[in-house]
């Protein structure tokens, strides 16, 4: 990895810093967050690797990542975070990055109809939010 | 005990058993639930991406409503009440959201409706003890796990029901009805929420952990307040159900109460579970529960 | 009249900005200016030199040193002034650094102008000060130490063997603070009793010194010099000067209870002596469970007490003392582990803090020295240890660093390990924190000889399941999460301001930090002076740290007390406020404005009454006394008004 200015403070991290609201270099990768990750089994890169990957611009690499879409936005990693970080945020505005141009990560059409006939409908909503 | 009341969208389709099983018990309990005359969906999880106001209207709108009808706002949902109170809460704070948000429903609303959930109710309201008093029809210390999951407890700091690290009213609950809790560590873990709808990227489900965990601490029953927690909890048991293996039935905490109350199979719906909670409460001769 | 001028360049850091040779050229009209100048470095002492030679060889009757602000260089300028015959006071600086160049870095030609409006407002000022002479304290020659932990004890002693009195007060019946309950002692793991029993007796008999354990200070008045404390000596409801400590009533005493100095690992009496080598040797009845006081009836103690000693009647005695000086060395408390909810509130019996692995460490403590966990007495064979629980974590404790905790922890670490030869330690940890002498080699060697597993991150959950702490954890390192299903945790909470202690701060009119540690007069030039004079501290009371530190702390303090105690009087500013006897009124609002309790109503003659030692010259009466009754010496109303005309 090469590092310089321009790598570090790129525009794609400004935009995450604008969606999230959060500050990413207030994380100082203490790792709670992973530690207390319910997901974390079906993540390519713990959620505070995530957070390294942006404070050292890496922004692509972590937009590339699983975990962003298997974060379920449990809070747990913040309510127990020492730098009030909100990760959950952070996932989302990664997602959002995805997603705002018009790509979606979820088709309804892959969805099982087994499933579809018995998942309740607060699940439907909530996935199309986050995933399209 | 006058309330609005906020369904919410699941508790009038997949979860009607919830919506009935409260209705019922409230009106034993002495507590009326006038519907909204205006309500819609609350988004079911509530927007993080703080530049996008967006995801609020529709929440914003239900508050608005309940704010017109005068009176506090009650629901039964895990998920509305987190989405309702977050909602509460930003527009309070934010003045900026306010101002765009107001202008998109054509509305003032500051942010100022009580939202409550049935729990506070009964705990605050009620009282754990008089309800014990209202109890016709023991559970007689049958174990049952209560599992909060997340959005009854975070963000502590704007929904949070109770202490989101040792958190008690479920258990109080449960032991005004005779029930005996069972303490277990993963009563505050995440299920896996709206990631169900992914099946592929799990190989163990959490809510399979959750569910051993209260199962190894002697749990025979679980209660939820959440359709989405209900639901994968049921879920990740469906091959022990499918192989007849013992299984814990998964059910809202307000049909615990019908039966305390001791209303009938009508209010309850059960036929939506995956693992049939009617065998449990015959069982443990609560009465007249089919199977 | 004749003044001088002097210049500093200070470096660029006015001479980059200011325009020197310009703002010497506009000082030319000034009338009855006798000199001027200008040098790169004022205060070296070449530039010293300069203002003597001038002030002796052209006369000058005063001196105004353009250079930076009076709290930096006043006195050092002041004594110049003195030693070439000139009254100190008629020496004023003129800030052109923290008031001029420094914010107006960008403006050079403003900073000028501006430079010279100060040089000139200063000048006005000179002309009229007044000749003044320094105000005269008398001393009481001895000192007062509040907390007998290993400062407070170290401070007591350095100034009892230079000669002079103290009166060492402690809250707990014993002296020895924290460091009584420590097993081993990083880096070198001697023995925590064996190193501070021999202290702790020779405070206990220093013909100096003055012990008063079971005590609080109650009330306090004064100032530097001249503190009036009223101390409360608690009731043990044992007569200490007729007991001779053999212990027999709490050999027979019939009422159990957790032991506070065994953080309740262990019971105790209701009548009982902290731990064997406690100084002094006495017993405390514990009134809220005595039977004696509970029951109304027992008094067992009492029949088999050798000598009587037992006073169920005994009650709080209040003692007046005179002192000089006050060292605070009131030490600290851990942040309590109730207050961790993730790592399960307290409630979790086999997770303890690093106190408690102390005693479970310590050969007087209640395991005798082997270590055993709480739940069932089992040697923990997976131990888990958790660094800054409540430390760098301003979200759910405090913001800072708590300093000994990542050398405690490798020190508990191997001292297990020393005990449970095949035990496995692990420690989860954020960054270590070893910068002391020989304690970054004391870590190492923990990990490569003892095998501590050492992981890099925060834990975010421990609960027990059937009889193991689970610990739910991460390394960072190879960014895997990790699970322990251990037998025992042991956290290192963050280290607090003892209980009590902003009260305290307050009773005697010193600073705290939002904390409430106690803030120093200066970060780095007056570490051990508290902002009131005449009041020092030291130790934990003032940060984290650890006991060479507190020593070295304690040792300084001391040395403050002894400096002030080298002469029998102190010098106090003359520039002081005063009253206009003929137009005060005697409304008193003076007396609510002042800040240091400088100002009483002579009723009698209805007036305001400075007293001089105590007022600092802030100049709040003289905003607020609505007849124009007070002045500042040396800053009054003439002077002020021709400062801001020389200025417009
Ligand atoms: C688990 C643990 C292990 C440690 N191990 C080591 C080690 O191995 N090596 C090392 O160098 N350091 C170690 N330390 C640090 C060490 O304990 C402190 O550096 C040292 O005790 C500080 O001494 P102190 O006198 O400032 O404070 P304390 O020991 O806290 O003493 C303060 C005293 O003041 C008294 N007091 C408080 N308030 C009042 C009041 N209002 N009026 C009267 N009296 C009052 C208290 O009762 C107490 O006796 C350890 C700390 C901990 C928590
Ligand atoms: S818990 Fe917070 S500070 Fe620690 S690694 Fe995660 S986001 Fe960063
Ligand atoms: S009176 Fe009894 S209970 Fe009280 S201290 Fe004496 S022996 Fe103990
Ligand atoms: S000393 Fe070490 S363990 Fe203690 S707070 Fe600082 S970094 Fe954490």
């Amino acid at each position: 990895m090469k590092l310089s200015r321009e790598v570090i403070a790129t525009e794609d991290k400004r935009k995450l810093q604008d969606i999230s609201g959060e500050e990413v270099l207030s994380c100082y990768q203490c790792g709670k967050c992973s530690a207390g990750c319910a997901m974390t089994e079906a993540m390519d890169l713990l959620p505070h690797q995530v957070i390294r990957l942006l404070q050292l611009g890496q922004v692509e690499e972590a937009l590339h990542s699983r975990t962003i879409w298997v974060c379920a936005s449990c809070l747990a990693c913040s309510a127990r975070c020492p730098r009030g970080m909100n990760l959950p945020n952070v996932m989302e505005s990664l997602r959002a990055q995805v997603l705002r141009p018009g790509d979606r990560s979820l088709n309804p059409a892959d969805i099982p109809y087994e499933l579809l006939e018995i998942i309740p409908e607060q699940a439907l909503v909530a996935a199309f939010r986050k995933y399209t | 005990m006058v309330y609005s009341y906020f369904p919410g969208c699941t508790l009038r389709a997949k979860a009607k058993g919830f919506d009935s099983s409260a209705l019922a018990s409230c009106k034993v309990l002495g507590v009326r639930f006038l519907e909204l005359q205006e309500w819609q969906c609350c988004g079911a999880t509530f927007p993080l991406q703080i530049d996008n106001s967006f995801p609020l209207v529709s929440p914003a709108r239900t508050l608005a409503s309940a704010k017109k009808a005068g009176r506090k706002l009650v629901t039964l949902c895990s998920a509305c009440y987190n989405v309702l109170k977050r909602t509460n809460h930003v527009l309070r704070e934010d003045l900026d959201k306010r101002e765009k948000v107001c202008a998109f429903i054509e509305e003032d609303y500051f942010g100022d409706v009580e939202v409550l959930h049935l729990l506070e109710i009964l705990r605050d309201k009620i009282g754990f003890g008089s309800l014990a008093a209202k109890v016709v029809s023991s559970f007689r210390g049958l174990p049952v796990a209560a599992y909060y999951g997340c959005l009854l407890l975070r963000p502590p700091d704007e929904v949070g029901i109770d202490d989101p690290e040792a958190p008690k009213v479920l258990e109080d609950f449960l032991s005004s009805l005779q029930c005996q809790p069972v303490e277990y560590p993963y009563k505050t873990e995440c299920c896996g929420s709206y990631v169900a709808l992914r099946p592929g990227e799990l190989t163990v489900s959490p809510s399979r952990l959750i569910v051993e965990s209260a199962k190894s601490r002697g749990a025979k029953v679980i209660v939820t307040s959440c359709p989405l927690c209900q639901f994968n909890l049921d879920y990740a048991q469906s091959e022990n159900v499918a192989r007849g293996e013992k299984a814990v039935p998964v059910v809202y905490f307000t049909q615990l109460l019908a039966i305390a109350l001791g209303l009938g199979e009508e209010v309850l719906q059960f036929d939506g579970h995956i693992v049939p909670p009617g065998l449990i409460f015959q069982a443990a001769g609560v009465g007249g529960v089919g199977a | 009249m004749k003044t001088g001028v002097f210049i500093c360049h200070c470096g660029l850091n006015i001479g980059g900005v200011v325009d020197i040779p310009k703002v010497l050229e506009s000082l030319s009209d000034y009338d009855s200016l006798g000199y001027v100048t200008d040098y790169r470095y004022m205060c070296s002492d070449p530039g010293q030199q300069l203002i003597k030679d001038a002030i002796r060889d052209k006369g000058l009757t005063g001196v105004v040193v353009a250079a930076c602000s009076p709290a930096m260089h006043e006195s050092t300028f002041r004594r110049v002034a003195e030693v070439a015959g000139l009254n100190p006071f008629r020496c004023e600086m003129a800030n052109i650094r923290e008031q001029c160049s420094w914010p107006h870095r960008g403006e050079p030609e403003k900073a000028t102008e501006k430079a010279s409006a100060i040089i000139r407002a200063s000048l006005e000022k000179v002309r009229r000060n007044l000749e003044l002479s320094s105000l005269s304290i008398p001393v009481t020659r001895q000192a007062l130490v509040i907390g007998g932990g290993i400062a407070g004890m170290q401070a007591a002693l350095d100034i009892a063997d230079a000669g002079y009195k103290v009166t060492l007060v402690e809250r707990l019946p014993y002296i020895g603070g924290h460091m009584a309950q420590l097993s081993e002692t990083f880096p070198t793991l001697d023995c925590s009793q064996c190193i501070l029993t021999p202290k702790s007796s020779e405070v206990g008999s220093h013909p100096n010194i003055d012990l008063f354990t079971n005590s609080e200070i109650h009330a306090i008045s004064g100032y530097v010099g001249n503190f009036n404390v009223t101390i409360r000596r608690r009731t043990s409801y044992v007569n200490w000067d007729v007991c001779n400590g053999c212990g027999l009533c709490m050999e027979k005493c019939p009422v159990k209870r957790d032991s506070d100095f065994e953080l309740g690992l262990a019971k105790t009496k209701a009548v009982s002596i902290a731990f064997p080598q406690a100084v002094p040797n006495r017993p405390v009845i514990d009134s809220e469970v005595c039977r004696h006081f509970t029951h109304g009836k027992c008094g067992v103690c009492e029949k088999v007490c050798p000598v009587g000693a037992i006073d169920f009647e005994q009650e709080d005695t209040f003692v007046d003392v005179k002192t000089g000086a006050i060292i605070v060395a009131t030490g600290y408390d851990l942040h309590p582990k109730t207050k961790v909810g993730e790592y399960g509130y307290g409630v979790v019996k086999d997770v303890i803090d690093g106190l408690e692995f102390e005693r479970l460490n310590s050969a007087s403590g209640p395991t005798q020295g082997e270590i055993r966990r709480p739940s069932d007495g089992k040697i923990p064979k997976e131990i888990v240890f958790i660094q800054c629980v409540g430390s760098r974590d301003e979200e759910n404790g405090y913001p800072y660093c708590s300093k000994i905790c990542c050398m405690y922890t490798a020190k508990h670490a191997r001292l297990y390990k020393h005990k449970v030869p095949d035990g496995q330690p692990y420690v989860f940890y954020m960054d270590i924190r070893a910068g002391g002498k020989g304690y970054e080699e004391f870590v190492q060697r923990t990990i490569e000889e003892e095998g501590v597993l050492y992981l890099r991150g925060r834990v975010s959950r421990v609960f027990e399941e059937n009889g193991k702490t689970v610990v739910f954890g991460v390394d960072t390192l190879s960014n895997k999460k990790v699970e322990i299903y251990g037998d025992m945790v042991v956290l290192a909470t963050a280290i607090i301001p003892s209980h009590g202690q902003t009260n305290l701060a307050r009773l005697l009119k010193i600073s705290t930090d939002e904390w409430g540690f106690l803030s120093e007069a200066h970060p780095k030039l007056r570490p051990v002076e508290s902002l009131t004079r005449g009041i020092y501290i030291a130790g934990c009371a003032q940060a984290p740290k650890d006991i060479p530190d507190s020593v070295t702390q304690a040792g300084s303090a001391a040395a403050k007390v002894l400096a002030l105690f080298s002469s029998d009087t102190l010098s106090h500013t003359p520039e002081v406020a005063f009253v206009d006897e003929e137009l005060c009124r005697g409304c008193g609002l003076c007396i609510e404005a002042c800040a240091y309790d400088a100002r009483t109503l002579d009723v009698r003659r209805g007036l305001a009454v400075v007293n001089e030692v105590l007022c600092e010259g802030c100049g709040a009466c003289q905003v607020a006394c609505p007849s124009g009754a007070t002045f500042q010496r040396n800053m009054d109303t003439a002077q002020v008004m021709s400062m801001i005309d020389a200025v417009i």
